[in-house]
């Protein structure tokens, strides 16, 4: 469904049902040179389970009108204003990469609007090399092939052949890329990651449960470089959960059964 | 064309070509068509079975959807019979708006709206299911393994048909007794500059040639042949062999066989993956049989 946010039409996927307001809400949030549709077993299943799903395409970002944001800061203000155009008190907010920074961002503003938040592929810092920030600018079809490569455990499909993983995730990219002809989203998507410094401040003002999905053979965000995050999730006194799954950055398509359930009985208990 | 306004008023819902025709191996202008399919709102459909993708990624010149008899190259033996259909996942089937099997609810799916549930994978969605649920369209495990296990060998195999092809063609350019070889590696083909801009690794392994003489020539042609098999497929690791005119295209009227570059001495060849000096002995002695035929 398309929702008016700041004056511009915002795509949300929603499962294929219609928002009910009697239901509790999962806010999805994708990745850099992403959309909704990465998201789409998880929130489908949700969707048929109780749950209202909103997974967003990013102002910039494929259906939705609007500037991309420049950084998470920005895009966490956007979340704000989605669950108000929406009508929603309080919501889960699930991101994966970037989007995992700015729902943890948007979730230490919005404190008890916040349900649960979720944190899939996540690092803090989320430093992004110049090679891959300056290829994402200049030859961005090349920085293409390197994302779906270092993002992955492994090319071949994991599921055996007849799902796609890879080129599907390339075809995605090549489609958000060209869905925004002012920004190049890519570069800038990648330099909001490597530009934010409020993580661990963030997590310190998160008012509600945490879960960490990380992938053990992640490359774009290591399970080490997540250990700022979750350190301080312990040590502010949150009561967090870390779901490891032997995958690498791409958990919705690498393993979406695991993925699903991790989500699925995070926010069932939590 | 393109520009011209004429394609925006056409009624089509698809473009759909050819890589290269059977057997004249006209090449397709896929940057060309998919340009006129593009402006008139509609994906380009191409059958890329005789160049199979190590001759020609069509996606990378236009083409929105791509087909194969996967019982050809790339399955590569003639064992099975099996096809794929792949989404390139850049056409915008919202944008179109002539898609509503794809962009609005499909209560025969409990509403589901393809173009939103994948980005970049609605067709393949909807062509997927419902040929499943409607049709049990589903592929035995084995001759789904005997697929993927020779596309394992694909790049190996289509630069010796290649090789192959070439050999051939030069011979039979060569020998008096035919009048005309159909294949774009010869300056006389009308696809010959087209072929080497969107072929460069060559126009295939499939492709016609005229014998001099009456039809009996023709037929003491095919049953002189020893290595080449008498057979309908093509893309074989075999070499094949057949008559149009006789078999593949039989209903066609002369006209129409005209048209498609076809007449009753064409004989369409598959050059497999054998020696090629073999190949070209094999050749030799069948147009020495049909040459003695129409003394």
């Amino acid at each position: 469904m398309y929702l008016d946010v700041n004056g511009h039409k915002t795509y949300c996927y929603t499962g294929g049902k219609p928002f009910d307001a009697a239901k509790p809400t999962a806010v999805f949030i994708h990745g850099v040179l992403n959309d909704h549709s990465v998201w789409i077993l998880q929130t489908r299943y949700l969707a048929n389970h109780g749950w209202n799903v909103l997974a967003v395409d990013l102002p910039g970002h494929c259906k939705s009108e609007g500037d991309a944001p420049a950084s998470v800061e920005e895009a966490a203000e956007f979340v704000a204003a989605l669950l108000d155009a929406a009508g929603v008190k309080r919501a889960a907010l699930i991101g994966h990469s970037w989007g995992s920074l700015i729902a943890l961002e948007a979730a230490s503003r919005l404190k008890d609007r916040v349900s649960h938040l979720v944190l899939v592929g996540t690092a803090f810092p989320m430093k992004v090399s110049q090679a891959l920030l300056d290829a994402a600018l200049n030859e961005p079809m090349k920085a293409l092939n390197m994302v779906n490569v270092f993002s992955r455990s492994t090319l071949a499909p994991p599921l055996g052949a007849g799902s796609w993983v890879h080129g599907a995730s390339m075809a995605l990219g090549r489609r958000v890329l060209a869905s925004n002809t002012q920004v190049n989203v890519f570069h800038r998507g990648f330099k909001a990651c490597d530009s934010y410094t409020n993580g661990e401040a963030a997590m310190a003002g998160v008012s509600c449960p945490v879960l960490f999905v990380l992938g053990a053979q992640d490359q774009m965000t290591t399970p080490k470089a997540a250990q700022a995050l979750v350190n301080k999730a312990r040590d502010s006194g949150k009561k967090f959960s870390v779901a490891s799954l032997p995958v690498g950055h791409h958990q919705m398509s690498e393993t979406p059964e695991a993925t699903l359930f991790a989500i699925r009985d995070f926010l069932q208990s939590a | 064309m393109v520009g011209s306004g004429a394609a925006p008023a056409c009624s089509a819902r698809v473009f759909f070509g050819e890589t290269v025709g059977n057997p004249g191996l006209d090449v397709l202008d896929i940057p060309a068509v998919s340009a006129i399919a593009h402006e008139a709102g509609v994906p380009l459909l191409v059958d890329s079975t005789l160049t199979s993708p190590w001759l020609v990624k069509p996606f990378e010149h236009g083409a929105d959807l791509v087909y194969h008899s996967a019982t050809k190259f790339l399955s590569g033996h003639g064992t099975v019979i099996g096809g794929i259909v792949v989404d390139g996942g850049s056409f915008d089937w919202e944008k179109s708006g002539k898609f509503a099997e794809l962009t609005e609810a499909y209560d025969g799916f409990h509403n589901m709206v393809f173009s939103e549930e994948s980005t970049v994978g609605a067709f393949l969605l909807r062509a997927r299911r419902e040929g499943l649920r409607d049709f049990g369209a589903c592929m035995s495990p084995h001759t789904a393994w005997l697929i993927l296990q020779g596309i394992e060998t694909l790049p190996l195999r289509m630069a010796r048909h290649m090789g192959n092809t070439e050999k051939v063609v030069q011979f039979l350019a060569s020998h008096p007794l035919v009048s005309r070889v159909g294949h774009p590696l010869l300056e006389s083909h009308t696809s010959h500059a087209l072929a080497k801009k969107l072929l460069p690794r060559g126009a295939g392994s499939v492709f016609s040639f005229d014998i001099k003489g009456n039809r009996a020539q023709g037929k003491a042609f095919i049953e002189a042949l020893k290595v080449f098999s008498h057979l309908a497929n093509v893309g074989d690791c075999r070499s094949l062999v057949i008559h149009p005119a006789s078999t593949t295209h039989f209903r066609m009227t002369d006209e129409a066989l005209a048209a498609g570059g076809i007449t009753q001495g064409t004989i369409r060849l598959s050059i497999g993956l054998e020696d090629p000096d073999d190949l070209i002995d094999d050749l030799k002695r069948a147009l020495k049989a049909a040459e003695k035929a129409g003394a």
